[in-house]
């Protein structure tokens, strides 16, 4: 039983990586108010940039910076077009998404099949990894399993205690109020969704130099739209989307352990999505909805003229 | 040195054919900027763009392939031009049209023997109603309770994969197919008829070209079609004026599901004649007919054109695969282009923009 517990944790963990890295971003993409659909797009370019620039220098990190960069640059794009243009933001997100899997679908035409020599290894934490049963369950991973973990606590501690999360809550909350306060509404929102696409990028990039370092086309196979759920299922708070990268994807670990003992995987992959409907049911209630903090102008566009 | 801050301005009022000239310089620059992804990827556009058109327009071949992949899409486009017109952005037809399929060739697994005048009928019933009923749970989530509808209809999409996977892997796997994830092949009877040599499973299409003018008629010449339209415009004074926007909710996601369906069910019905894994029904034909919805700027009956525009486009996309030996996916690159110009195209025609240099 331990053994089971040990290995289904210690495997849940890098399977849910990718999932908090985007998370992290899309909450605070939506703290500032802009949904972002194109998460999927940009973990996808993400996947692609990290795979063929680590393949191509030798460097891992330099291959995770390039897809986070990869990341940014198509969320810049869903900036430009849901702050400043001010378009359907549904809409744009979408176009983010079916954009990142056509180019990186090109891209990476040439990386297929191909292995990859300079991946990221897996980091013993010295002492910490050597302990029995909590040793092989918690500290034996990829670095970058670390990094995202130190992101979350990082990420809670800047949205929840800082000048900086008050002013990015701020505007997600009341964008008029925040301008009348003087801050700068679409810097704020600009910063927040490019800052999205970043963590999206690395996210990708996780799946294809660490987790299973291969480019295969569309890789991501959802993953993207995952995150969304998550970012609602965690209720917009770093933490628990810690929580919640790691149940999902143990879920996608344990489908390949109950199969045998009758449960067809199929339900268990749907699991996600069915949870994140129910969550948004429950968030409906109005007095809910204001305790656990829905940012309220997520959605919508601002404008001075026209607010 | 400053940068230009962008301005926008709405228009007091808008003419028609600023929208005509928008969508036309909209399309013109998606064009430009391919052209230039395509340079940058080592690609030479002229090439692919000919190649394509070839593909999709270039030969009695093509045209009826192309009229063939824009059945589902018509459908599916009209229901959502209706539903985004009333500001319900459901983005799941992709998995209402899966479910349509899947209830839709149900019937025709378990009644083999039932005439062609009989199963024909009660398949496409049934896809309506499976589109329907898969549309219904956001609905009901959002006029009852005010879910968001977007994420809703999303997720449920990814339900719908895992259903339709679970079916064809599991109970309904053909008994003759060894491991693979097909159902048993339809009887005749179930199987839509063709024009000719083509695939074009015309019932399908002249459902789609009738159900596209209903629509419209809905749209622009009833009463209800009024109160969605001012639902969508303006929800305040749909709410001042007494106009259940509930009930709207759940009309409009019923029809864009159950078309989606009806969709589906062609698919199944009068392309591959049995049921498969989700990837095998669809190309993702209910996420391209978001697209063709906006393309056609929410008009139902215009769905039918763009339709066919991104139904050659598809079938373009098989052919530059083939010939620049490029991945499938490459075709999202102009599904993704052409979506972000047209939304922007949209907005230019609704606002002045001003670019001010200030300091």
């Amino acid at each position: 039983m331990i053994e089971f517990i040990v290995s289904v944790v210690s495997l849940a963990i890098p399977a849910g990586t990718a999932l908090l890295y985007g998370t992290l971003g899309e909450i605070y993409a939506e703290r500032s108010g802009v949904l972002n659909l194109g998460v999927e797009g940009m973990m996808i370019m993400g996947s692609v940039t990290g795979f063929s620039v680590t393949m191509v220098t030798d460097n891992a990190f330099l291959g995770v910076v390039a897809a986070a960069l990869a990341g940014g640059l198509m969320a810049l794009i869903h900036a430009f077009a849901a702050i400043t243009l001010r378009v359907n933001q549904v809409v744009s997100g979408l176009a983010i998404t079916m954009l990142g899997l056509g180019i990186s679908g090109m891209l990476g035409k040439r990386f297929i099949g191909l292995p990859l020599d300079g991946r990221l290894t897996q980091l013993n934490i010295p002492v910490l990894s050597d302990l029995p049963i909590l040793g092989p369950m918690l500290f034996q991973f990829n670095v970058l399993v670390y990094l995202s973990i130190a992101l979350a606590f990082v990420l809670w501690f800047v949205l929840q205690k800082t000048h900086w999360g008050i002013t990015l809550r701020s505007v997600g909350e009341n964008p008029a109020a925040a301008d009348a306060m003087g801050v700068n509404v679409i810097r704020v929102r600009y910063l927040a969704v490019v800052f999205g696409g970043l963590m999206a990028g690395l996210g990708g990039s996780f799946l294809s130099v660490a987790y299973s370092p291969a480019w295969i086309e569309g890789m991501t196979a959802g993953a993207g739209w995952i995150v969304i759920a998550l970012t609602i299922f965690s209720m917009w708070d770093p933490l628990r989307a810690m929580a919640g990268a790691y149940l999902f994807g143990g879920v996608r670990v344990l489908q390949f352990r109950l199969q045998p003992l009758g449960i067809p995987s199929n339900v268990l992959n749907m699991l996600p999505f069915v949870l994140t409907i129910l969550v948004l049911w429950l968030i409906s209630e109005r007095a809910f909805r204001r305790r656990i903090g829905v940012p309220a102008a997520l959605m919508q566009p601002y404008s001075r003229e026209e607010r | 040195m400053r940068l230009p801050r962008i301005r926008l301005e709405r228009r007091l009022h808008m003419p028609r054919y600023m929208l005509v000239l928008s969508l036309a310089v909209s399309l013109l620059l998606s064009l430009l900027a391919i052209a230039m992804l395509f340079l940058m990827l080592g690609v030479s556009p002229l090439y692919a763009f000919q190649r394509i058109f070839q593909g999709g327009f270039g030969s009695l071949y093509g045209l009826g392939e192309t009229l063939a992949k824009s059945i589902p899409l018509m459908l599916v486009g009209a229901g959502l031009a209706l539903a985004f017109r009333a500001r319900v952005y459901n983005i799941g037809a992709e998995g209402q049209l899966l479910v349509g399929a899947l209830m839709g060739g149900g019937v025709a697994l378990y009644f083999p023997d039932m005439p062609r005048q009989m199963i024909l009928p009660a398949m496409f019933l049934a896809g309506f109603l499976g589109g329907a009923l898969w549309a219904l749970i956001p609905a009901i989530l959002k006029a009852r309770f005010r879910v968001d509808e977007v994420l809703t209809t999303l997720m449920m999409v990814y339900i719908a994969y895992d259903v339709v996977r679970y079916f064809v892997y599991g109970p309904w796997r053909g008994p003759e197919e060894r491991g693979f994830p097909y159902s048993a092949p339809f009887s005749d009877a179930a199987q839509l008829p063709l024009i000719g040599a083509t695939r074009i499973h015309y019932p399908t299409l002249l459902l789609a070209f009738v159900a596209a003018l209903l629509l419209y008629i809905l749209l622009e010449r009833t009463k209800q079609g009024y109160e969605i339209r001012v639902a969508g415009e303006n929800p305040p004074a749909a709410r001042y004026a007494g106009i259940n926007t509930g009930r709207i909710v759940v009309m409009v996601l019923i029809l864009s599901g159950g078309l989606a369906g009806i969709a589906g069910v062609g698919e199944v019905a009068g392309i591959h004649a049995r049921l498969s894994p989700p990837e095998g029904i669809s190309p993702g034909y209910g996420f391209t007919g978001i697209i063709v919805a906006w393309l056609a700027r929410l008009n139902p009956l215009a769905s039918i054109v763009s339709a066919f525009l991104l139904g050659g486009l598809l079938v373009g996309g098989d052919a530059i695969q083939v010939a620049l030996n490029l991945p499938s996916a490459t075709i999202n690159i102009f599904n993704g282009v052409i979506l972000l110009f047209v939304i922007a195209g949209e907005l230019f025609s609704q606002y002045r923009v001003r670019l001010e240099v200030r300091g």
